[in-house]
């Protein structure tokens, strides 16, 4: 099964390759990591998303635990949560096509970022899944380049 | 000692910080990066740096110490090979969950990443065998950072920590402080057990017909040795140790039933298989003690203890976690424990027929010698009493299984890792630390080679370690292996022809020597070597060569698989 979690960090050199070769150590996947700054710059957040059953990501967060430069450690996966991906894709562009890809751009909420004469970079922000099934319905329109960010997330706020 | 405040350059700032954390050896060697360092230590006196012959002899040095005394070991090594050549003992003292810190000298910082001269990533490279490691990069860094390295080493469950120090940060200066205090905001290790999980341990254990205790070096780390002799006497259950655990309870204690695993003994086993109630504690569930997990304590509820949360559930699913100190979860119990328990007279009465059924026994020869013989005769010439080093192979086993350790911090040990060349350096840095026992090593012709330059070490400095070579002509190991599950092909195991003469070797290093060829002459030399300890003295044993080790369940096997003796007898050569 598929697990998202947050992980506080120490905002120091090095953390994202202990995490990192944590993972790659123990033969734990690693689907997607992403990490930045919080509100204070000593910490920074990682969003990492893994997969595998009960016992595995039981050990996957003792083990980010277990880390030093760790603070907090939460699997966000049964929490209500907020979870996003950014895209950002760059389209081939054409007379015939112009159109279907300016109303497919709406119906994702997407946004144009740049415009030349045969090509469209495009970004669009969802979760993960909303941008799988945004590249998969693109796809025949010919994307030339994509880059995915990687899941960032966080705990709903209380009411 | 400076007050604080006082102005000192990077490498006085070391030595002073080394002084408050009361250390007493270093073993190092020098180089360009560290010439500041020593420079200083030309003039340190209260604390004794050991010159070792390469950097690997320190490490395994350093943890000698550590597991002998408690109390970390230190290293000083120069940058780049000075530094790579700390890995294996580094990996050593993680595997082993051994207390260590080791500093390394490193190039000047505005060198860093530019491939210079004697440069390696050495924090890069140990940082997945390390418990942690820092860089440091300010002279006003460097006191804080060698507070915390000693408690994060020793703190939780023990391990190596690295220290990297940029020669510019050596030779930088700034105002001393030495921080009173540590927050480390990552590093909070449960040490109090939930009182909620040991009333439930407790129960389960009054109730248990056939508990056994199953315990692992974490008993030692936590000088828990005390308690889980007065609990397991006071509930009469049986006690089981790893490799790491031996010593932990008495090995010639009626409730003592030596190692389990893979050569462990076949009455520690069949209880394994047996009990209904399996209390681990400070134990890791390794392979070479469960075997096939799924067919391991199929019978028993799993207690388990152990100060690090990710041992818990790792190889084996347990039935009750208890995460905390050993020493805090046995006391706890003793306090907790009804006096009243079930009767265990019929299972230790099973335990006596497992055990009269096939029993620890060799066979001696009037000409010809056996491993199991010399470890035998030193037991009873040590009254078990001293503190034993071995390398890895054969004779570590047999070492297991023939010496009745009877305290703890008596085995001293490569497990985890499984290092050839520990055995030598590790018997001198825990002769260093251990002055009122003897210090025993026994190793194989095969390993004693991979650290042989220690001997100088051991000779200059006088250290009366008892070097107790066991030679068998063979990587006799893998010879084992390769007999019972290769069709006998000695692929490169066979060293009877490139061994050199020991007792030379041992003397052109300036050591006493002596040869024993056959039980009266073996007998006498462990005599002779016991009584003299103006230095190190050194026995080869010349063993027969094609012994092996039983039992053994063969890796990967069920306990139930266990080989009693040899499938296909051999003459002995
Ligand atoms: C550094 C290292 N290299 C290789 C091995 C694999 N190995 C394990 S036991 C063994 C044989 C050891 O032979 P020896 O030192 O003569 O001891 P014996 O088994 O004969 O008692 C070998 C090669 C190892 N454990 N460590
Ligand atoms: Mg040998």
């Amino acid at each position: 099964m598929k697990h998202i979690i947050s992980v506080l960090v120490e905002n120091r050199f090095g953390t994202l390759n202990r995490v990192a070769s944590m993972f790659s150590a123990r033969g734990f996947n690693l689907e997607s990591i992403s990490i930045g700054e919080t509100e204070d710059p000593e910490f920074s957040r990682m969003t990492i998303v893994t997969r595998g059953d009960d016992q595995i990501v039981s050990q996957v967060l003792k083990q980010l635990n277990r880390l030093i430069d760790t603070i907090k450690v939460t699997d966000l996966t049964k929490q209500p949560h907020v979870e996003r991906e950014l895209l950002l894709m760059t389209l081939k562009l054409s007379k015939t096509t112009q159109h279907e890809i300016f109303e497919l751009i709406n119906v994702f909420k997407g946004k144009v970022v740049d415009i030349k004469q045969k090509s469209i970079t495009i970004e669009v922000i969802g979760s993960p899944d909303k941008i799988n099934t945004t590249i998969d319905i693109f796809r025949s329109y010919g994307i030339r380049e994509l880059a995915r960010s990687g899941a960032v997330a966080i705990h709903r706020g209380e009411s | 000692m400076p007050a604080s405040g006082q102005k000192l350059n990077g490498s006085e700032i070391f030595f002073e910080c080394l002084r408050r954390e009361n250390v007493e050896y270093i073993f190092g060697y020098p180089g360009g990066a560290l010439l500041k360092v020593y420079e200083t230590l030309y003039d340190v006196k209260d604390i004794k740096h050991i010159l070792v012959r390469h950097e690997q002899g320190a490490t395994h040095m350093a943890e000698g110490y550590a597991r002998a005394t408690g109390r970390p070991g230190v290293v000083l090594v120069t940058s780049g090979p000075g530094a790579t050549n700390t890995v294996t003992g580094i990996t050593n003292a993680y595997m082993d969950s051994s207390p260590l810190v080791v500093f390394t000298g490193q190039v000047p910082s505005s060198l860093i990443g530019n491939d210079a001269f004697q440069e390696a990533d050495i924090v890069g490279i140990t940082r997945p065998i390390t418990k942690h490691n820092f860089l440091v990069k300010d002279v006003r860094e460097l006191a804080s950072t060698i507070r915390k390295a000693f408690y994060l080493a020793t703190n939780g469950r023990p391990g190596p920590v690295l220290v990297d120090m940029p020669k510019d940060v050596l030779n930088a200066t700034c105002a001393f402080e030495w921080p009173e205090t540590v927050e480390i905001r990552g590093f909070k290790p449960t040490v109090k057990c939930h009182q909620h999980q040991v009333e439930k341990a407790a129960q389960k254990i009054a109730k248990a017909k056939k508990p056994l205790f199953y315990i692992g070096g974490g008993v030692i780390s936590a000088n828990a040795s005390e308690e889980l002799r007065e609990l397991a006497i006071r509930q009469n259950i049986p006690v089981t140790m790893t490799l790491q655990g031996l010593g932990a309870f008495p090995g010639d204690h009626p409730l003592s039933m030596g190692m389990l695993g893979m050569h462990g003994t076949f009455w520690a086993n069949q209880a394994v298989n047996n009990c209904d109630l399996l209390i681990a504690v400070g134990a890791r569930f390794d392979d070479r003690v469960t075997g096939k997990t799924d067919t391991f304590a199929t019978q028993a509820y799993i207690i388990h203890n152990d100060i690090d949360p990710t041992n818990v559930d790792k190889n084996i699913k347990v039935d009750l976690p208890v995460v905390g100190d050993a020493k805090h979860f046995l006391q706890t119990l003793i306090e907790t424990m009804p006096k009243e328990h079930e009767d265990r007279t019929p299972w230790l009465a099973e335990i006596g027929k497992w055990r009269e059924q096939c029993p620890l026994v060799y066979t001696n020869e009037e000409d010809s010698l056996k491993t199991e013989y010399v470890i035998d005769e030193v037991s009873r010439q040590t009254s078990g009493d001293a503190v034993v080093t071995t390398d890895v192979g054969q004779h570590q086993m047999w070492t297991s299984q023939y010496y009745r350790f009877r305290k703890p911090r008596s085995i001293i040990t490569s497990g985890g890792l499984g290092t050839m060349g520990y055995g030598l350096p590790a018997a001198i840095g825990a002769a260093f630390g251990v002055t009122d026992r003897p210090v025993v090593l026994f190793c194989g012709d095969g390993g004693f080679m991979m650290n042989v330059q220690e001997l100088v070490t051991a000779v200059h400095y006088k250290v009366p370690v008892k070097i107790f070579l066991i030679n068998n002509s063979f990587l006799g190991m893998v010879r084992q292996w390769q007999e019972l599950f290769h069709q006998e092909k000695y692929s490169f195991t066979d060293l009877g022809d490139s061994n050199p003469d020991f007792v030379k070797v041992a003397e052109a290093f300036g050591c006493r020597a002596m040869r024993a060829e056959n039980p009266v002459e073996a007998k006498k030399a462990i005599t002779e070597a016991l009584a003299w300890n103006e230095g190190p003295v050194f026995v080869e044993f010349k063993v027969v060569k094609k012994d092996m080790v039983f039992p053994m369940v063969p890796a990967g096997g069920s306990i139930s698989d266990m080989l009693l003796e040899r499938l296909n007898p051999k003459t002995m050569v």
